[in-house]
């Protein structure tokens, strides 16, 4: 077993056993906790496969912002475990059906017959002078412009849309106004009066 | 025996070399917080530690003794597996991440093609630390210092990434070494100049990164006694505190190598460009990272605490308006390969 091998074996091992523990575990931060392990193993994985950039962005998007504001909401939550567990019989055909329903879509996606050592060609290596990242740049600004561009506009406005749903003008709350307070002079806040002094009395 | 010699010997010298940087790196962290007090002690016309050793000099050896001494307490009710992980969580990355910094041209661990990626990348895994702390404590002040410090990072993360995606912009690379030699020239060719809001930026929300005064609200002790340290104690504590300055010993040296020119002499293209030839390189990086460490301190005994509203319009509604703006003029000079940087 050379020591490739070997690194994907680990990082393969310490996957599963996060991913299942996402689902496994009872409380919500230790859920989130796996999740971020999952993530950055999954990056390692991704870096045996030479796709270095893809890998870090996955550490920086997912584990560096979107993963601290998920534990950031779970940890303001105070989840007690008891009540999620009374409609478990209930809720539990639709729930088999639904995950039916997912396994046998990546089942038809993800299959051997299409994932298998035979339709899918070993990767060639790539010497040390290559760089992962200006391919995939210039893959995507050229061949890809039109999915990419389509792509990006589409979170544009998915951005655009969850302020517009969520931002309301409360009236009556007070709120600084940084400029005013910049633009304030000695003369609108303290009064100089010219007096004689006095004669001390007695 | 000389099989084994040849397996074990790639192995063996890069461990020798991460000794050598980790050791010098422990080193000055030691010595920054000697640093530390000192200036700020100057600054507020007082002396400073000066007891032990000479003239105070084996100060940072006494508290690490101290700490390591220390009896490391876990509070009852905390999550004990979580509360003591966290410290490693949070000094991994501000030690991994100097894998990809190179102090010279050729002096540099691992070379890797994205590597300002790569360190921002590790860099913000560092916040893992201080959440997991915070909430394994099982304690008020700790939790929100650690909330606190999740929503300031992360704001400020995002105008640092546009900081960066300038300079990339500026340098055509995502390598370190490549973004120094696209400033080679003189002291004006640095990205300094044409990327000055940038820097700016770069280097305040470094500060805010680092949970330094005066965006030091994770740690406000008027407010939240020590925030998301509260409850350690011993070396527990100790291994935050060399993050914190490893963090800023970082940030300061990713200043130097993106705006400042890196290894590169202020006195090329001058007339004093061949009296300072014979000085190495790493001189001239480690001067530009002092000089942006002296700025750290100089910062956190001038200026007062950030109220936490204020610390979160600056980052939102100041900074990454700035940088966007930035960008395209970057990408202006760019294309209109304006001199003397981009010709």
């Amino acid at each position: 077993m050379d020591f490739e091998r070997f690194v994907f074996y680990v990082f393969a091992v310490i996957l599963v056993f996060a991913a299942g523990r996402v689902i496994t575990v009872r409380n919500p931060v230790h859920a989130a906790l796996h999740l971020v392990l999952a993530f950055f193993t999954c990056a390692g994985l991704w870096m045996l496969l030479e796709a270095e950039f893809l890998a870090i962005i996955l550490v920086l998007v997912y584990v560096g912002a979107v993963m601290v504001l998920f534990l950031f909401v779970v940890m303001m939550l105070d989840i007690n475990v008891s009540p999620l567990r009374e409609g478990f019989v209930k809720y539990l055909p639709l729930g088999f059906t639904v995950a039916l329903l997912i396994f046998a879509e990546m089942f038809l996606v993800l299959g051997v017959k299409n994932f298998g050592a035979e339709a899918v060609a070993i990767p060639a290596r790539h010497g040390a002078d290559y760089s992962n990242t200006r391919e995939l740049g210039s893959v995507l600004y050229t061949d890809y412009v039109y999915p990419f561009e389509i792509a990006s506009v589409i979170l544009l406005v998915a951005i655009i849309a969850a302020i517009a749903l969520t931002m309301r003008r409360r009236p009556g709350t007070r709120s600084q106004d940084p400029v005013e307070q910049v633009a304030v002079k000695r003369e609108d806040r303290v009064r100089l009066v010219k007096m004689q002094s006095e004669e001390k009395n007695g | 025996m000389a099989e084994f010699w040849e397996i074990i010997r790639e192995p063996f010298f890069i461990t020798l070399k991460i000794v050598a940087i980790l050791v010098p790196l422990l080193l000055a962290v030691a010595y920054l917080t000697f640093a530390e007090r000192k200036i700020i002690g100057y600054m507020q016309v007082r002396i400073g530690p000066n007891r032990v050793g000479p003239r105070g000099w084996l100060q940072p050896i006494a508290d690490a003794l101290k700490l390591l001494m220390k009896e490391i307490v876990v509070p009852t009710s905390s999550n004990r597996y979580l509360f003591l992980i966290a410290p490693m969580i949070s000094i991994a990355p501000a030690l991994a991440a100097w894998a990809a910094i190179p102090f010279t041209d050729t002096l540099v661990l691992a070379n890797i093609d994205a590597s300002l990626i790569y360190i921002l990348a590790l860099t913000s895994v560092g916040v893992y630390g201080v959440i997991i702390a915070g909430w394994a404590s099982n304690s008020k002040y700790a939790f929100l210092g650690a909330m606190r410090s999740a929503a300031q990072i992360v704001s400020y993360e995002i105008a640092m990434g546009f900081a960066l995606v300038g300079v990339l912009i500026a340098g055509g690379s995502l390598n370190l070494v490549e973004i120094v030699k696209a400033q080679q020239g003189s002291l004006v060719h640095w990205f300094w100049l044409p990327l000055f809001p940038l820097f700016l930026v770069y280097f305040i929300s470094g500060l805010a990164e680092t949970n330094r005064a005066p965006f030091d609200v994770a740690e406000g002790e008027s407010e939240i006694v020590a925030g998301f340290h509260v409850e350690y104690s011993g070396m527990a504590f100790a291994v935050f505190f060399l993050a914190e300055y490893a963090n800023m010993i970082l940030i300061a040296t990713l200043a130097a190598l993106m705006f400042l020119g890196g290894w590169l002499s202020p006195f090329e293209g001058t007339w004093f460009e061949a009296w300072f030839a014979w000085v190495p390189g790493i001189f001239w990086l480690l001067a530009k990272t002092s000089l942006f460490l002296f700025c750290f301190l100089w910062f956190r005994a001038t200026f007062p605490r950030y109220r936490y509203d204020q610390i979160m319009r600056l980052g939102w509604k100041v900074f990454i308006p700035i940088t966007i703006v930035w960008i395209v003029v970057a990408g202006g000079l760019v294309l209109g390969e304006v001199g003397p940087w981009f010709n």
